[in-house]
């Protein structure tokens, strides 16, 4: 995927997490290299199956916990936005 | 005098746990606990950190076996440890986790540390019903945890009170799987003490993501119970998959609505059952939520009123009259409905708080000149975790800082969201905060 293309994704990805979580910042303020849990955006568990049922609806895949390293996924944006690219289906 | 065993199965050979994918059987069980009774480390009390649910039944029946309690923390932060070392100075823990607990002498144990395959102890040991087995910690209003103590004569009563009222009798061998922790009560009671006391089999998985919901319950046998929250279950629903088979589906931790209760029963082809219930008290009702917005209180409990929507709940597996957290409308003494949590206490996600406690915690930020921590809307059981606002006076302060220090003081899961800046609050000629004018704030243009 293009820079261009992933930088979009990115903030599609970004905006669909704002807008579930009803977050306090924009899409394009959301640093894609920090964590998304605990300090950063400080999301919690809750957070995270959120934003997998949204992710599950727009993308068309389903998150699991023990096919791939979550912690690894829900590091930053930049990983989330790599894993949805790799497993989307829509 | 009364006594009680240790489990409720009948027989060394039925089914009791799902341990990493394979059966093990009751009279395993009591070997394991045995096993692990006997490397227990001196001192009367236990912080019981096991993540894997099999092996937290195991030290939770060793320290049984060895007339210990288990300490069980509102939450793993290293105030509420140190809180319980304040209590029990000779405090141990037992772990599965590589790191255990840094500041408690740690009995690190794995799977190793169970009896070997084919070892098997029966019958079940007599346990006194005055014993007790088990503390658990709620925060308290002051945000000082505070600890609850439960004998094995309480624990018992309560699962088959509740086993009766949830039909598990028509269900031998109900195998609950659970998406909830064991250590705090719900999870504790739903998804340990139940299979354990009822003749059931319990599950060591606790799967996260809906996808992951379902292939566990593919692995399991019918008659599944599923034990879960009004959000795990909202996501599950929402998430479009198709599940195995179900027995029984029960909610707790929040409210939960009529509709999304119908919607799950119909998806789900199982009855709903939602519990009512507290750490101070364990289970007290329940209602088929789909059908009534009514709770009727398990066998033997009673409830009187106590002052304006208020109520006392007595009797059955109850050794202390226990008032309500909630607000409630009785109907006789047998059954109420809920009007609304008390107007100060909060829970997000199953933790609990008050909203006192956190606005004093948020006034004591330096830089703070004035705030107020309150709920943005009611809750209204749709399977949303209902999270927390704030309206702050700070105007020296980054909301980057200001968030930072707030973290330091209190669980992320109450962080305002949002967190609104604006030059006063909306007090009213008394000084008081009407709650639809801190909502009005909320919906009114930022004035930062």
């Amino acid at each position: 995927m293009s820079d261009v293309a992933n930088r979009e994704l990115e903030l599609e990805v970004a905006g669909l997490i704002v807008d579930a979580l009803n977050l306090e910042v924009s899409a394009a303020e959301i640093d894609p290299n920090e964590p998304l849990y605990g300090e950063g955006l400080g999301l919690d568990s809750i957070d995270i199956l959120e934003i997998a049922l949204v992710v599950s609806k727009r993308y068309g895949f389903q998150l699991r916990s023990d096919s791939e390293d979550n912690a690894r996924i829900f590091a930053s944006l930049a990983n989330l936005t790599a894993h949805i690219a790799a497993h989307r289906t829509c | 005098m009364t006594s009680y065993p240790l489990i409720g199965h009948t027989g060394p050979t039925q089914p009791l746990a799902y341990f990493r994918g394979r059966v093990r059987s009751a009279a395993q069980f009591l070997a394991d606990a045995a096993a692990l009774a006997e490397r227990l480390p001196d001192g009367d009390a236990v912080f019981n950190a096991c993540q894997n649910r099999y092996l937290f039944a195991v030290a939770l029946a060793a320290c049984v076996l060895r007339d210990k309690v288990c300490l069980l923390p509102a939450s793993r932060s290293a105030d509420s440890v140190a809180q319980l070392r304040e209590e029990a100075p000779e405090l141990c823990c037992v772990s599965d986790q590589p790191d255990g607990e840094p500041t408690l002498p740690t009995l690190q144990i794995d799977d190793a540390s169970l009896a070997p395959d084919g070892a098997a102890h029966w019958p079940p040991p007599a346990i006194p019903a005055q014993q007790r087995v088990a503390r658990l910690f709620t925060s308290g209003s002051t945000g000082q945890p505070q600890g609850h103590d439960k004998h094995w004569g309480e624990f018992v009563p309560a699962m088959l009170a509740g086993a009766a009222r949830l039909g598990l009798e028509r269900l031998p061998g109900f195998v609950a799987l659970g998406t909830v922790p064991p250590q705090h009560m719900y999870g504790l009671e739903s998804t340990v003490l139940r299979p354990l006391l009822c003749g059931g089999v319990l599950v060591d998985a606790s799967p996260f993501f809906p996808a992951d919901i379902k292939a566990e319950l593919a692995r399991l046998p019918a008659p599944r119970v599923l034990v879960s929250t009004p959000f795990h279950l909202h996501t599950l629903l929402e998430s479009g998959l198709s599940l195995p088979e179900l027995a029984l589906m029960t909610s707790a931790t929040a409210p939960l609505a009529s509709d999304l209760a119908g919607r799950l029963e119909a998806r789900f082809g199982a009855p709903l059952l939602e519990i009512y219930g507290s750490t101070e008290t364990g289970q007290l009702a329940t209602r088929r939520s789909a059908e009534t917005e009514q709770w009727e209180c398990l066998s033997g409990v009673t409830l009187r009123e106590d002052g304006p929507e208020g109520a006392i709940a007595e009797g059955g597996h109850l050794w202390q009259p226990q008032r309500l957290n909630d607000r409630v409308l009785l109907d006789g003494a047998r059954r109420f409905s809920l009007l609304g949590r008390n107007a100060d206490l909060v829970n997000v996600a199953g933790k609990r708080s008050s909203l006192s406690y956190l606005t004093q915690q948020l006034l004591a930020v330096p830089g703070v000149d004035d705030g107020v921590f309150f709920l943005p809307e009611e809750e209204g059981g749709a399977g949303k975790v209902a999270r927390l606002a704030a309206l702050v006076v700070a105007p020296t302060l980054e909301r980057e800082a200001l968030l930072a220090a707030l973290r330091e003081r209190i669980d992320a899961a109450f962080l305002p969201r949002p967190l609104k800046f604006v030059s006063r609050l909306p007090r009213n000629a008394i000084g008081k905060l009407p709650i639809d004018a801190l909502r009005a704030a909320l919906d009114g243009a930022n004035d930062e």
